[in-house]
């Protein structure tokens, strides 16, 4: 007996609970089985970049906060690095060694958000998003303490950081630095043995390496599929060949190994906000000859950072004067949404969600 | 075997249970008699005597004392505080701002005269509606007259009464946040807990002494 | 003749004192002497005493619901860090009441494309025929609206057409994700229906009887140890019957939305919420009376109050199944109760009917020998099922991509 079907077409946001914003997919279905899909966005574009032209650098660095809001700290550091390139600023060490720290911690915190909500996407009733949100929170009263603002940062300059920490940021920093590795080992008693978790992700939505390459696709995503490409390694930008860590990998490129990839990474930047503590010395935080209006001398650079997404690239022109003639930022989530349809088609409903989940992309980021 | 990883995250979700929540209660928490009895510095069985009513709301779990979250000194607020006696109107701020909120009118009238300057300053309208904190406005300040606010209580109907007047600057409670004010944070200042910051304390520079002044000026150039 | 309400002191006072001519029931006549009503009139003295009665258990329950809301979100709360609700009345006891005002003055939409019979029908039929699951169940020693002496299959019907309203539901809306939503919800009752009602027939050989009550007296020794295969095949099916955690995907929040009453808003929405952990209620005390030994219990407590106890426990494990567990895939669902928990109910349906073969009619010390082989038997199964069953990471593969393309509008794309 053959029953006549036929797909059925559904739109997937852009207002669903776990499009990670507004972002809209149109997919096809076949029953409960994925047959085709559509990623539609664009819902929440600001037009940043066209924003750049028309600003100073130091007032562009406010914006790149808006990008990934998730992880205003590594934006910052982006951009600033791509200035300092630019306009050949040599930043001071005390700087770089903070503008680490903070970047590391902005590691942490984006990667708790992003296994957070891939958990909630499993439909844990947000009981790991929660114990996410309150490590998340201890870091969000770190940057509270550099920099008084616990989202939208705008903590780097070129040539530093606008303001040394505060006595009381060492030891709270120490003191989250002891304890996060023990939370750590929370969420892994909790998720990593877990049957369910792991039968909903392992082998799910597999992509080969070469064409995650094809792709450009970077950061964990890539890093799951065992290459072990990461720019802090590779192109060592401020001072991490100072610092000892090693780049967590995972084989199998699936759901399950983008999200031990982060687990991993959290650990490993634990150790690096712990060596850079133990390496700061005293000084200066920016150069005092660096003025506030940054005038870079005619020409063109790119300058990339491992961000928690993946590769976080500025491409900034300048003619000479306080504002970029053009900044084009390569955003990682936008990159790293590229493969959907090829990771999606032939699996079901659920796991549309959950890779959606563990690709951990940032709608401000995607639009820009 | 199957099924015991499962049974390891039952154990992690029952031992948090018996720990304390993480969370914080704003504007207010619920608290029982001991922690009412605390907040008002007696000790329970005295609290009963004295206040037997408020003591049975407590049991009932229906007594509430004020809570506020408890913020760094560098917190960035909503508001600003503004000091006429340091501001010369050179718009600097007005100028940085990344979307241009600030706006200044100054007017030489002199009726009103700031140090060393006799600008009367008639606009400093802030638009909050479209402030982003971000306080490039306090960097570049020359004068340290503008300082980013500590508080976080603005929300209003409607944008036109998000718009920050100079009169409103001029009354507002003088607490500033120590942010990008190293000044303020030598000295320890916080802006909730050490009351409200006069403009002389506020300046990143000490007046010149007469003594000073003279070095400077006169003794340096006879050389 | 088999007994009813009128078995509870209470309720035979108010009988008595309406009908006291009724010698069959009121040897001795009501405490007050003669009845109110004439001779003649027992019909409706009975009808008045039934209304109480159900007027009682209906409202029992929906304040029950009430408290659990409460309860689950309390706990929950503390599960995850929080405090839970706690603005509305002390302890946040008013919250259910506060929801239940603002649920009523919203607006009721009814999408213009819906199938209005089917859309309007749908929360009324998930919430009255768990209503009727509590007639059968006996709260204590002697209070049950009603002993059907096929109390068991009477549930199990009952409970069944809970789950087309759903169905009703997502077709009625017609939209897409309730209708991902309603599939989901009969495919669930498909599969787990069947292991459940194996599970349900080792007890039925050692009790005797369908009748609730009887099986509550059969337990001198509660059935959660002479049948413990039984018992966690019953737990997991009626999770999934009820579609709690970490079988919710009927109403998946992260993947449809709302599911089957993703359209729905103001008090139809409330009915379904109501329906739900009424469900989990009515489930609980199935699981209490079958399993646990129902109001049985040492005497320092009345039997009420050990009812209630057992129930609180097993709703608490339910709610912390529910702030632990992610949610299962649809195949993985299905797949789990066919190779998994209906092997297990076969296993325990074959060793049920050998032992009730060697022990007809058991007596307590044989009951004691059951328990034991029981246990071995469930521990070893589980055991080799750990081993042979369904294994982390093992994953069927996605579906072959090309034909599926050539099933598109259009060739795809």
């Amino acid at each position: 007996m053959s029953m006549r079907t036929e797909p059925v077409t559904v739109n997937i946001g852009p207002h669903h609970p776990s499009t990670h914003g507004v972002f809209r997919l149109r997919v096809t279905f076949d029953g409960e089985v994925i047959v085709d899909v559509e990623p539609v966005f664009g819902y929440l574009h600001r037009g940043t970049e066209k924003l750049a032209e028309e600003r100073t650098y130091v007032q562009f660095v406010t914006l790149t906060d808006r990008m990934d809001y998730v992880a205003s700290m590594t934006n910052n550091q982006g951009f600033v690095l791509a200035v300092e390139k630019l306009a050949g600023i040599t930043p001071s060490p005390r700087g770089v060694w903070l503008r680490m720290i903070a970047a590391e911690l902005q590691r942490i915190a984006s990667h708790l958000v992003g296994m957070g909500f891939f958990l909630q996407d499993l439909g844990a009733f947000a009981t790991p998003l929660m114990y996410a949100m309150r490590e998340r929170e201890r870091i969000l009263d770190l940057f509270e303490m550099l920099c008084g603002a616990r989202i939208t940062n705008s903590y780097m300059r070129p040539g530093g950081v606008f303001m040394d920490a505060p006595e009381d940021f060492w030891p709270a920093v120490n003191r989250f630095l002891d304890e996060m590795p023990g939370y750590v080992d929370e969420y892994e008693s909790l998720i990593s043995g877990n049957e369910i978790v792991l039968s909903r992700t392992k082998g799910v939505a597999r992509v080969e390496l070469d064409a995650l390459i094809n792709a450009s696709i970077s950061g964990p995503m890539l890093r799951a599929a065992g290459l072990a490409w990461d720019l802090r390694k590779k192109h060592p930008y401020e001072f991490y060949d100072r610092v000892e860590f090693d780049v967590p990998l995972a084989q199998e490129s699936d759901n399950w190994a983008r999200y031990i990839v982060r687990i991993q990474e959290m650990r490993e930047s634990v150790k690096i906000v712990r060596q850079c503590v133990q390496q700061i010395e005293p000084g200066p935080i920016r150069p005092k000859e660096v003025p506030f209006l940054v005038r870079p001398p005619a020409g063109e650079v790119y300058s990339s950072i491992e961000g928690p997404k993946g590769e976080l690239g500025y491409y900034i022109v300048s003619d000479g004067s306080i504002a970029p003639y053009r900044c084009k930022v390569r955003a990682p989530s936008y990159i790293n949404l590229t493969l959907l349809k090829d990771m999606l088609v032939g699996w079901r409903v659920a796991d549309m969600i959950v890779t959606f989940g563990s690709i951990d992309i940032n709608m401000g980021e995607v639009d820009r | 075997m199957y099924g015991l990883g499962i049974l390891k995250g039952f154990g992690v979700t029952a031992l948090n249970a018996f720990r304390s929540p993480f969370t914080v209660e704003y504007p207010d928490r619920r608290v029982g008699l001991p922690g009412l009895a605390r907040s008002a510095g007696i000790n329970p069985l005295a609290f009963v005597l004295k206040r037997p009513k408020d003591a049975l709301k407590a049991v009932l779990g229906l007594a509430k004392i004020p809570a506020r979250s408890q913020q760094h000194s560098r917190f960035r607020g909503q508001d600003f505080t503004w000091y006429v006696e340091r501001c010369t109107g050179c718009a600097s701020c007005a100028k940085l701002c990344p979307l241009g909120i600030i706006k200044i009118v100054t007017d030489p009238s002199g009726r009103q005269t700031q140090e060393g300057e006799v600008y009367d300053i008639e606009t400093f309208d802030i638009d909050l509606a479209r402030c982003m904190a971000c306080g490039i406005c306090v960097e570049v300040c020359p004068y340290d007259a503008l300082h980013m606010g500590s508080g976080f209580e603005r929300a209003r109907y409607g944008f036109p009464n998000l718009l920050i007047t100079v009169d409103e600057l001029k009354k507002a409670p003088k607490r500033p946040s120590t942010w990008f004010r190293p000044q303020l944070e030598e000295r320890g200042y916080h802006p909730h807990k050490s009351g409200q910051a006069d403009w002389r304390l506020v300046g990143r520079h000490e007046r010149p002494t007469a003594g000073q002044l003279k070095r400077n000026w006169v003794d340096d150039r006879a050389k | 003749m088999t007994s009813s309400f009128l078995d509870n002191a209470f309720f035979r006072n108010i009988y008595c004192n309406l009908a006291s001519s009724d010698s069959a029931r009121c040897a001795g006549g009501g405490p007050f002497g003669d009845g109110l009503f004439p001779p003649g009139w027992e019909w409706f003295a009975f009808l008045v005493t039934a209304f109480l009665t159900v007027f009682v258990v209906i409202n029992g329950a929906l304040l029950g619901v009430n408290a659990y809301i409460w309860g689950e979100r309390r706990l929950i709360g503390r599960i995850q860090g929080r405090p839970g609700p706690n603005r509305w009345g002390p302890f946040g006891l008013l919250t259910p009441v506060a929801d239940l005002i603002k649920i009523l003055t919203k607006e009721d939409i009814v999408p213009a494309a819906a199938d209005r019979l089917l859309f309007f029908l749908a929360p009324f039929l998930i919430v009255v025929p768990v209503l009727l699951v509590f007639a059968v169940v006996p709260f204590g020693s002697s209070s049950w609206v009603a002993d059907l002496n096929i109390g068991l299959l009477y549930v199990l019907a009952v409970l069944s057409v809970e789950s087309f309203a759903p169905v009703m539901a997502g077709w009625g809306s017609q939209n897409r994700y309730a209708m991902f939503g309603a599939l989901r919800a009969v495919a669930l009752l498909v599969s787990y229906e069947i292991p459940m009602v194996l599970s349900l027939l080792g007890v039925l050989m050692i009790a005797g009887s369908l009748s609730l009550v009887d099986v509550v007296h059969a337990q001198s020794v509660p059935f959660i140890l002479v049948q413990p295969l039984g018992f966690l095949v019953f737990f997991i099916g009626t999770v999934a019957e009820i579609q709690r955690a970490p079988f919710d995907l009927a109403e998946a929040e992260s993947e449809l939305v709302g599911g089957y009453h993703t359209d729905y808003s103001g008090i139809r929405w409330g009915l379904f919420q109501a329906g739900e952990f009424l469900a989990t209620i009515a489930g609980a005390a199935i699981i209490v009376t079958v399993f646990l030994g129902g109001w049985r219990g040492p005497d320092f407590l009345p039997s009420h109050a050990w009812f209630f106890i057992k129930l609180t426990g097993v709703l608490v494990v339910m709610t912390w199944i529910r702030g632990t567990l992610p949610r299962l895939r649809i195949d993985q669902v299905t797949s789990f109760a066919w190779k998994g928990l209906l092997p297990l109910a076969a296993l325990n349906v074959v060793l049920s009917a050998l032992l009730s073969l060697i022990w007809p009619a058991p007596t307590n010390g044989e009951l004691w020998i059951m328990v034991a082989i029981n246990m071995t038997v469930a521990a070893a199964a589980l055991i080799v099922l750990g081993q042979f069953g369904p294994k982390a990471g093992e994953r069927p593969t996605p579906a072959p991509v090309s034909t599926l393309r050539e099933a598109t509008p259009g060739g795809g794309n």
